[in-house]
């Protein structure tokens, strides 16, 4: 009877999460639709722990109160210009939960038990001394290496998004030679450890030692997987850092055979993948190429290319002359980017966009799926700044806008308005998706300076006889914008 | 085991649909709303911490439970505190004062093509 309405509670938990996830298909309820996946989330665990009430109830309470702390004072704490990094931390930590669980599954054997009905592995088994058969070993097995290049790979990512690690691709030689050694050498850590799985208890070793060696080879691959990647791919690898935590929880679910477990890993396993794939197409690359890493790098290494040399003119230009621009044009879109979010500029931003507005311009902001340095990383800082979400656009619903746009204001983006993705087959960017910035009568560009974005490839259209490039900080610029139009 | 593949295919399949309509704008909160649930793993850290089965286990699953809390707990807060962010355009009384001001006698209509 128990297990019956525990496994409805999981039945339930599951159905609200399916639930919740469909109201995040519109800002307007998506708010709720968290609210009632968390509440999926907590059936899940009083149902759990109901079910272990028999047992000793201490530890549990200890570890939830403790764990529900430090997530709580993260969540509240953190900046949310710190979004990527964090979301990145907490995949984390989602990762090394799977492999302690499975652990735990192995290590409880190790001394004398007194028949629980814990676990799920049968007791006929237990009594029969084979606990371990193949599947439940290998997806323990795939629980630890999955978990584990999780955990690694998304404090990597974490490292790259909060720039304590350089967001250049790091490449060292033999990095390839040492990821395919250690990929190898999992397997057969795997593979030790499911020869060694029928003795098991009795001789321990071989399973005991193969899990630990195979979380230790599987902790190094993590990091060896995400290191070559530059920085502003972090939105590919953490999408899909995200889906190997579903799918690292789904294998736990085989493991304990716990339907909310398989079924939920499951939802967000394909969640991740759907985002890296659309990440993927976004930027024109395969994942194969994301992945092996050694693309594009911090503008601050990278050495301004050829293009420079060449005979090009650009044209500056001063924040009253662009003031007057933007004030008397009809409609204006602007172009966040990546440098945005570094220079903070996003409060500036909406303050003139605002005063544009009462001017009666016309103001959207145009988004691009791989602008910043997380799938909608441009949306969220908007958000923040108080931008309503009806002002923002993604790309395919504006580009053909830009036939009739007066004014594109660029701040920060580079790359995902560079003509050369359309026609230059030589170029890193070739074939990408862009914003048809150039199609605007007239655009400026607020830059630091004439310096290669991410790719490291010249953007022509700084170049173009219609653009204008306003040089500086962007919050400055923004703020001296918004001066020079109020005193128009 | 059968029974168990099933359910993983036909979630992942439910899964594919129910993401794929969320709009771009709501992708981060996604991935950190997707991730909370991901959390799920604490129901197996309560089976696997619950367990009288030696000190390791114990620990371990203690251990397993504290990081999939602060996966859930975290995820579901800073969820909701990105989601607070989004908002639609509001009529500001405010802006309606200075239209006023400045259009003269126009105010109720600017009001209403502001909400």
């Amino acid at each position: 009877m128990l297990t019956v309405v525990i496994n409805l509670a999981y039945l339930l938990a599951a159905a609200l999460f399916i639930f919740g996830l469909k109201r995040l298909q519109s800002p307007a309820t998506a708010r709720g639709g968290n609210q009632l996946a968390a509440l999926g989330m907590l059936i899940a665990v009083v149902a759990t722990l109901f079910w272990q009430r028999i047992l000793t109830p201490v530890e549990m309470i200890a570890g939830l109160v403790v764990g529900g702390l430090i997530g709580m004072i993260l969540a509240k704490r953190v900046q949310m210009t710190s979004m990527p990094e964090l979301v990145a931390a907490f995949n984390g930590f989602g990762g090394l939960a799977s492999v302690l669980v499975a652990g735990a599954e192995v290590a409880r054997f190790l001394t004398d038990s007194d028949g629980m009905t814990a676990s799920v592995v049968p007791a006929a088994q237990v009594a029969a001394g084979v606990p371990l058969d193949f599947t439940t070993t290998l997806t323990i097995l795939l629980s630890v290496l999955i978990g584990m290049v999780t955990f690694s790979g998304s404090f990597v990512a974490f490292g790259k998004l909060s720039e304590k690690i350089s967001g250049n691709p790091v490449n060292f030689p033999g990095m390839r030679a040492l990821t395919l050694l250690l990929t190898l050498g999992s397997l057969a850590a795997m593979v030790w450890a499911l020869i060694g799985a029928p003795d098991f208890p009795r001789v321990s070793e071989p399973v005991v030692w193969g899990v630990l060696a195979l979380a230790g080879l599987a902790f190094v691959l993590g990091i060896l997987l995400v290191l070559p990647i530059g920085g502003a791919d972090m939105p590919v690898v953490v999408a899909l850092l995200n889906s190997y935590s579903g799918l690292a929880a789904a294998a736990t679910g085989f493991v304990l055979s716990n339907t909310a477990l398989i079924v939920s890993g499951a939802l967000v396993g394909a969640s991740g993948l759907i985002l890296t794939k659309i990440m993927c197409d976004a930027m024109n690359r395969s994942l194969f190429n994301v992945l092996l890493g050694g693309f594009g790098g911090d503008a601050a290494d990278a050495a301004p290319v050829a293009g420079a040399a060449q005979d090009l003119t650009f044209t500056a230009t001063t924040p009253d002359d662009t003031a007057i621009l933007l004030s008397y044009a009809e409609t204006v879109i602007i172009v966040p980017g990546y440098g945005l979010a570094v220079a903070q500029a996003q409060h500036q931003v909406r303050e003139l966009a605002e005063l544009l507005q009462k001017r009666g311009v016309s103001v959207k902001y145009a988004v691009h799926p791989v602008a910043g340095r997380m799938p909608g990383h441009m949306n969220v800082l908007l958000a923040e700044a108080n931008v309503p979400y009806d002002q923002l656009f993604e790309m395919d619903e504006i580009n053909h806008e830009f036939d009739t746009c007066d004014v594109s204001l660029v701040i920060g983006a580079n790359d995902v308005v560079n003509p050369a993705a359309r026609h230059d087959k030589s170029s890193p960017i070739y074939g990408m998706p862009i914003l048809n910035v150039d199609h605007s009568q007239t655009v400026i560009f607020l830059k630091r300076s004439l310096r290669p974005g991410y790719s490291g490839v010249q953007n022509e259209l700084f170049y173009a006889s219609n653009t204008r490039m306003l040089f500086g900080d962007a919050k400055d610029s923004v703020t001296a914008l918004i001066n020079e139009v109020k005193a128009l | 085991m059968l029974e168990n593949l099933t359910y993983f295919v036909l979630a992942m399949f439910v899964g594919r649909e129910v993401i794929s309509k969320v709009p771009q704008t709501l992708h981060t909160p996604l991935m950190s709303g997707s991730n909370a649930i991901s959390g799920i793993t604490i129901v197996g850290a309560l089976v696997a911490g619950g367990m009288v089965g030696g000190v390791w286990a114990k620990w371990l699953g203690v251990g397993a439970l504290i990081a999939a809390t602060i996966n859930v707990v975290g995820g579901f807060m800073v969820t909701d505190r990105m989601l607070r962010m989004f908002k639609k355009k509001e009529p500001r009384a405010l802006d309606a004062k200075q239209e006023g001001a400045s259009v003269g006698g126009h105010v109720p209509e600017a009001v209403a093509a502001r909400s």
